[in-house]
């Protein structure tokens, strides 16, 4: 019947820890296209549901998109046992969303959080290149699961690293690392925070004191991500945006975050319910073959 | 068989309108399968006699894209049903879908003469047939075509992209068709239920189109990969219509409406249409758990709504509307598929908070009861609160089908100039402030039906033509039979002056 745009080929799977993984896809054009802040949408499979993804690298080169996953449901778990490089993925449209503002900030810091770090890094490197001193802030769980610290060498001043446990870099979680960038650099004027949504509340509540600028990128719920569901709409200084079209990047101190949060949760029961079936087939199936 | 026939009269042709078999409502509401079963042949050729073809036509006139609809009812009369399919798709690309969604009876049924005595000729019911006539017999006319060296962009892959495509593919031009969602349609898509238009129909149509010769690309967000101006200065496109839809649902607007549990209509229809969520979890998009659905509206997709709710399961289904039945925007006839199917309808009630459970979820809707006052700028009668009339309504899922906003995505990436309201701005001719765009349907419009956005896209195709200088722009395409008898070589031979066409 229609025919389909040729097709979305993996070219390079990375493992980053046993729930982290790296997909570089194949699209030439949107390589060309794709701002620091945009995002894609992408389903694996024909029955798969469309899923938000921050793009984590673009390179017109390579004319790839770069995207960091982590397995943490039934979608992004079967996504890691099936996309292999040399297998594609049925769809990925975007690059969606209004691009980062380059800003005119000197001096600046880039905040990751866990997966955030990827996508906070094409704009650690936008910031640059346009010649703004840039601090890096990177908080992991523990030391295995931290990656791409080379990347981030290259297009940061300085990096900070945090550990929750304190197995590498600075013990306890970015709010620390913000803590002590601002110590030593009291002119920052702008940070960007990328991670999960309690993360980005904690990087909003330290830079608030200081009147730091303090973009965050806003991970909801999404289908179309063309602004026609409003599944994803978020509450901004009182206002009902929707984060495919009017952000995803959005002043931190404006966001309500707990009605992110709570709006995260909308299909938990359902979400659980799809692990759980998934994750007995995957057993079922695995017992078949080792008996 | 006598050529002219006996002169009908309002007291000859058959009286009552043929009666269309539809599944029953107690079983339709278990299943998304079609809810009317459509015309058999007989049915149809009852029906077509009930056709005056009176001198005036006021059906003609009555439909947003002009079908010849006593010219196609009389064939079917003649038992030549290719020959009415051949009458349709001169002027609409879609029977089989039109037929469907179209709103007889504010258009041609609205107007037919039949209508001032008896009941009006079920001219949609007709034209569906012939549609789904076409699609079992894999009928498609595909003109001869004269290749033109133009190439056109359309952005948007929904009825007024359809249309829009169709005719620049007749007209010889390569057409390519840009959709953002992973498959084609658009609106018929998403939006429409399968009960309503099933997806096959949809297939059938688009497949018609990609015989003239047009390309669908999906997965592509125009705008955002790349611009308008991209397409015209770089990748070679001559001329560009926007058909991109409204979108962007308005909200409620009152205390706890970003509570899980309240969510457009859009997204509920995209979720278990397109998304396939209400076969999850052997479709991984989940749909939200309800038990008592509210639906705020009384348009066509808070009908579908409504209906795709009672079909998952759901135990009671409300519609909650402002103003009285008489103001209710959706087509008469899924407002009594609504009401046959079980949906209680709550008239002149206006909601004013969505209650939490405390757990974020609703647990109801607390609304108010409406009069209707003076008339308003719409000119219906304004619904006006009755103080001291608040009462709660129980409900676990809210959706909202109050209307669209226009969609922000062309504004953002484009220098075409937007309306004070965010939609596109265009003449009469529906160009655009840019040379060699056209826009059309409700991301011109305003949310409206199927058919008015394939009239635009019509319309603006007429347009790209003149603008482009492709010959004839006005007049309408006569149809190359597949045997190619009256033609040259599948040239109408009027349309060349090889030979004299009176003797």
């Amino acid at each position: 019947m229609s025919q389909q745009r040729s097709s979305f080929d993996i070219v390079t799977r990375e493992d980053f820890s046993d729930a982290t993984y790296l997909l570089e896809v194949r699209h030439p054009l949107m390589a060309r296209a794709a701002r620091p802040g945009q995002f894609v949408i992408v389903m694996s499979h024909e029955h798969g549901e469309r899923i938000p993804l921050t793009i984590a690298d673009f390179s017109v080169e390579r004319q790839t998109i770069t995207l960091v996953i982590q397995a943490v449901g039934k979608t992004t778990k079967e996504m890691q046992q099936t996309c292999k490089a040399g297998t594609s993925l049925y769809a990925m449209v975007g690059p969606m969303g209004v691009p980062s503002a380059p800003g005119t900030a000197k001096k600046v810091l880039c905040v990751g959080g866990g997966l955030g770090v990827a996508p906070v890094f094409p704009q650690a490197r936008a910031f640059k290149e346009r010649g703004a001193y840039v601090i890096g802030v990177l908080g992991f769980r523990t030391r295995s699961l931290a990656f791409w610290q080379d990347k981030f060498a290259s297009a940061c001043h300085e990096v900070i690293l945090c550990t929750d446990d304190g197995s590498a870099g600075v013990k306890g979680n970015v709010t620390e690392g913000i803590r002590q960038a601002i110590a030593s650099h009291p002119d920052i004027d702008e940070c960007i925070a990328i991670g999960p949504p309690m993360m980005m509340k904690g990087c909003a509540d330290a830079t608030r004191g200081h009147r730091i600028k303090t973009m965050v990128s806003l991970n909801p719920l999404m289908i179309d991500g063309t602004g026609m569901c409003g599944g994803c709409r978020v509450k901004v200084g009182g206002q009902v945006k929707f984060a495919c079209v009017d952000g995803p990047d959005f002043d931190a101190h404006q966001v309500d975050f707990d009605d992110l949060m709570l709006r995260l949760r909308r299909f938990a029961s359902q979400e659980q319910a799809a692990m759980h079936r998934w994750s007995e087939t995957c057993r079922f199936k695995a017992d078949a073959l080792s008996s | 068989m006598a050529d002219k026939p006996k002169k009908k009269t309002i007291r000859t042709i058959p009286q009552a309108r043929t009666p269309v078999r539809e599944q029953d409502p107690l079983e339709r509401v278990r299943n998304f399968d079609e809810v009317s079963a459509g015309y058999r042949r007989e049915d149809a050729q009852l029906e077509a006699e009930r056709c005056l073809i009176c001198p005036d036509q006021p059906c003609v006139a009555g439909c947003p894209v002009n079908i010849n609809i006593p010219g196609f009812i009389q064939k079917i009369g003649q038992k030549d049903f290719r020959g009415a399919y051949d009458v349709i798709t001169a002027t609409n690309l879609l029977p089989a879908v039109c037929g469907r969604v179209c709103p007889q009876e504010s258009q041609c049924e609205g107007v037919c003469t039949v209508g001032d005595a008896l009941e009006p000729v079920a001219i949609g019911r007709l034209e569906r047939w012939v549609g789904d006539l076409a699609i079992q017999e894999g009928w498609a006319n595909v003109p001869h075509i004269d290749p033109v060296p133009f190439k056109i962009g359309i952005i948007g892959s929904g009825p007024a992209g359809m249309a829009c495509a169709a005719d620049m593919a007749k007209a010889g031009c390569e057409v390519t068709v840009f959709e953002a969602f992973h498959q084609p349609g658009g609106v018929l898509r998403y939006g429409i239920p399968d009960f309503r238009l099933p997806n096959d129909v949809v297939d059938a149509e688009i497949g018609n189109l990609v015989k003239l010769g047009v390309t669908f690309e999906c997965n592509t967000l125009v705008g955002r990969l790349f611009t308008i101006e991209q397409m015209l200065d770089e990748m070679g496109f001559d001329a560009v219509f926007v058909g991109t839809g409204a979108g962007y649902p308005a909200m409620l607007g009152i205390p706890g409406d970003s509570l899980n549990g309240v969510l457009s209509a859009n997204e509920l229809l995209t979720r278990c249409n397109l998304m396939r969520a209400r076969d999850f979890p052997n479709y991984d998009t989940p749909l939200p758990p309800a038990r008592h659905v509210a639906v705020v509206g009384a348009g066509n997709t808070a009908m579908d709504a409504m209906r795709v709710c009672l079909r998952l399961g759901a135990e009671r289904v409300s519609c909650i509307y402002r103003r009285s039945k008489a103001e209710c925007p959706a087509r008469a006839e899924e407002v009594h598929h609504a009401e046959q199917e079980g949906v209680e309808f709550h008239w002149l009630t206006n909601p004013v908070e969505v209650l939490d459970d405390g757990a974020g979820g609703v647990r109801a809707m607390r609304c108010v009861r409406m009069e209707l006052g003076e008339p308003d700028a719409s000119g219906r009668r304004r619904p006006i609160a009755i103080a001291g009339s608040e009462h709660e309504i129980e409900t676990d899922l809210v959706v909202f089908a109050i209307g669209t906003n226009a969609n922000p995505i062309m504004g953002q990436t484009s220098t075409l100039r937007l309306n004070t309201r965010g939609y596109i701005q265009t003449d009469e001719d529906l160009a655009t402030s840019v040379a060699g765009v056209f826009a059309g349907g409700d991301i011109v419009t305003g949310a409206a039906t199927v058919i008015e956005a394939m009239g635009a896209g019509r319309r603006a195709a007429r347009s790209m033509r003149r603008y482009l200088g492709i010959r004839d722009a006005n007049a309408p395409y006569t149809i190359a039979r597949p045997d190619g008898a009256g033609t040259l070589f599948g040239i109408d031979e009027r349309e060349h002056n090889f030979v004299r066409v009176r003797e």
